[in-house]
């Protein structure tokens, strides 16, 4: 080791032979995938274990006596320790659920169907939010009586925290956060917004959708009550996800479903639950997705987090250098710590025609309101054209990508 | 020119280049060139359903011809626009009604007809439909 504090850089030609897919072709071009917010893509030890599942390891899980569902249901369990572990949360405190949405719906249903929630009481959400962190909680407030407040945003795109501060207070039920907003990119000072939701006896949910494929998020040191993410947009199957919630709140809270599996007894008279994590796992869960889940966190952890964040932090700052130099592009969000998203307005280019331009050039970006409409709307805008990255996009993808979106404007103008 | 004449000019056009960017290229200048709907129809009642990108369409009946007037807030879905105007302007309702726009699979761009897409560019091909079958049902009347 040397004397010096330099962090060895991220080896992507080898990440990226790691993912079939980035080596396909679209329109006769190479592909260059810039929509990591949506969905990352897959490594080929994802997409084995998978098939190793069905091939090799399906059955059903829990109650089974034969050895292939003692086997799923063990790997299932493993799985969800390993989560529990990396995530500094206990076995008990994991829910697979099959997303984000699912769990933050999870979250608010079964809170309100406790009675957790005082009519007149607020619940607490941002400006930043993605649809599946607001509607929920309008769907509860509307049947509650609750009301809604909202965090504004600064014109940098970050959240006013002043205002935030001011608008937590004895009356706020809930602090539903996201931790990275996916459609600018901005990350979130969820801790402090957190620790000030306790002060004042208010629960909190942090959104991680956006985080996991970037960083390591630890409950402990988060403080949260309830935190979801999907393990899609983390290396991952589509259609898992997973809530993490306090043991002693969960366990007082009702079931979310009904079904087999959440159940010790059922009787015409009168069913007990299980106990957690099952009492909110209804039927038969996404177990090869489950299983596959703990494969993705393990590869994203093979490569160093300090590694991980130099590398994001190079390509975010090279596009954002690129395009801030494109005449009449405004980059929507420019706020201090940002995960590797540039979301941008074109004048005089519409953003659906930016996505088809770049699609011919193999180049994959979103378009659109980016399921933010409040957000939107805050800026004045319909809409944005999104680029993602991932640890596996290069500086050289940067560059095409800012060399062929000004070549697309120009021909647009 | 008949409806299905132009059509299949659309489509040798459309056959003399080599890739997709000069297809888009020419759809762009297709855009710049149609002109803007009248100010007076680019409101909410003539807003065709779209989600990206936003389409007006405005429809008049004179001397037994549809008259379009159509407008987008993008360019490429309105140089697909501009070729659905080249195919159906100023035509009998009974000729609109009877040729379907088979072109726009011929060039490759059916990707765009997609309900996915939300360009509003398959609910504009409809709407070309609706207006001319609305005109032909109110003028038919005995």
């Amino acid at each position: 080791m040397t004397s010096t504090t330099a962090i060895s850089p991220l080896h992507v030609g080898h990440i990226r032979s790691q993912i079939p897919i980035l080596s396909r072709e679209i329109k006769g071009k190479p592909l260059v995938y810039l929509d990591n917010a949506a969905t990352t893509q897959k490594p080929q030890c994802v997409v084995d274990a998978l098939c190793h599942y069905y091939l090799q390891a399906n059955a059903n899980v829990h109650r089974g006596i034969h050895t292939l569902s003692e086997e799923a249901t063990h790997a299932m369990e493993q799985s969800r320790h390993f989560l529990a572990d990396y995530l500094g949360a206990l076995p008990e405190e994991i829910i697979f659920t099959k997303g984000t949405t699912e769990a933050i719906n999870l979250v608010a249903s079964s809170l309100a169907k406790g009675k957790w929630f005082r009519p007149g009481g607020q619940i607490l959400l941002s400006y930043l939010e993605h649809h599946a962190n607001i509607v929920p909680w309008q769907m509860v407030a509307e049947q509650h009586g609750l009301e809604i407040k909202v965090i504004p945003v600064t014109d940098q795109g970050e959240l006013d925290l002043a205002a935030c501060r001011a608008l937590i207070s004895p009356n706020t039920q809930m602090v539903a956060l996201g931790h990275t907003s996916n459609a600018l990119g901005t990350v979130n000072p969820v801790r402090e917004i957190v620790a000030w939701a306790r002060e004042v006896g208010a629960l909190s949910l942090v959104d991680g959708a956006q985080a996991m494929g970037h960083t390591r998020v630890n409950m402990t040191q988060l403080g949260a009550d309830f935190f979801a993410f999907s393990a899609h947009k983390a290396f991952g199957p589509t259609g898992v996800g997973v809530l993490y919630g306090r043991a002693n709140l969960l366990d007082r809270m009702p079931p979310y479903q009904g079904g087999g599996e959440m159940i010790t007894e059922v009787r015409f008279e009168k069913t007990t639950y299980n106990t957690l994590p099952f009492k909110f796992e209804a039927g038969t869960p996404h177990i090869s997705g489950n299983i596959v889940a703990a494969e993705a966190v393990k590869w994203f952890t093979a490569h160093a987090p300090e590694a991980v964040a130099q590398h994001e932090q190079q390509l975010l700052q090279r596009a954002t250098h690129r395009l801030e130099a494109i005449d009449g592009l405004r980059i929507i969000g420019q706020a201090k710590h940002k995960a590797p998203v540039v979301s941008f307005v074109v004048e005089g280019v519409h953003h659906h025609d930016l996505a088809i331009m770049l699609d011919i050039e193999g180049i994959a970006v979103r378009t659109g309101h980016h399921c933010t409409q409040p957000l939107m709307e805050r800026f004045g805008i319909t809409g944005t054209t999104r680029a993602s990255f991932s640890l596996y996009n290069t500086l050289d993808e940067v560059d095409f990508f800012a060399d062929m979106l000004k070549r697309a404007i120009n021909k647009l103008r | 020119m008949t409806i299905p004449e132009v059509q299949e000019e659309i489509v040798q056009e459309f056959a003399m280049f080599d890739d997709w960017a000069q297809k888009y290229e020419y759809l762009i200048e297709c855009g710049k060139h149609l002109g803007n709907i009248d100010p007076r129809y680019k409101s909410q009642e003539f807003l065709v359903r779209g989600c990206q990108s936003q389409v007006w369409l405005y429809a008049s009946y004179i001397d037994g011809k549809v008259n379009y007037q159509v407008d987008s807030d993008a360019i490429i879905v309105k140089g697909l626009a501009a070729l659905v105007m080249r195919v159906y302007n100023h035509r009998s309702p009974d000729e609109i009604l009877d040729h379907p726009p088979t072109f726009i699979e011929k060039i490759g761009m059916q990707a765009h007809l997609s309900p996915t897409r939300s360009n509003g560019l398959l609910s504009m091909v409809k709407h070309v439909q609706s207006f001319a079958l609305a005109f032909k049902t109110k003028y038919s009347q005995p």
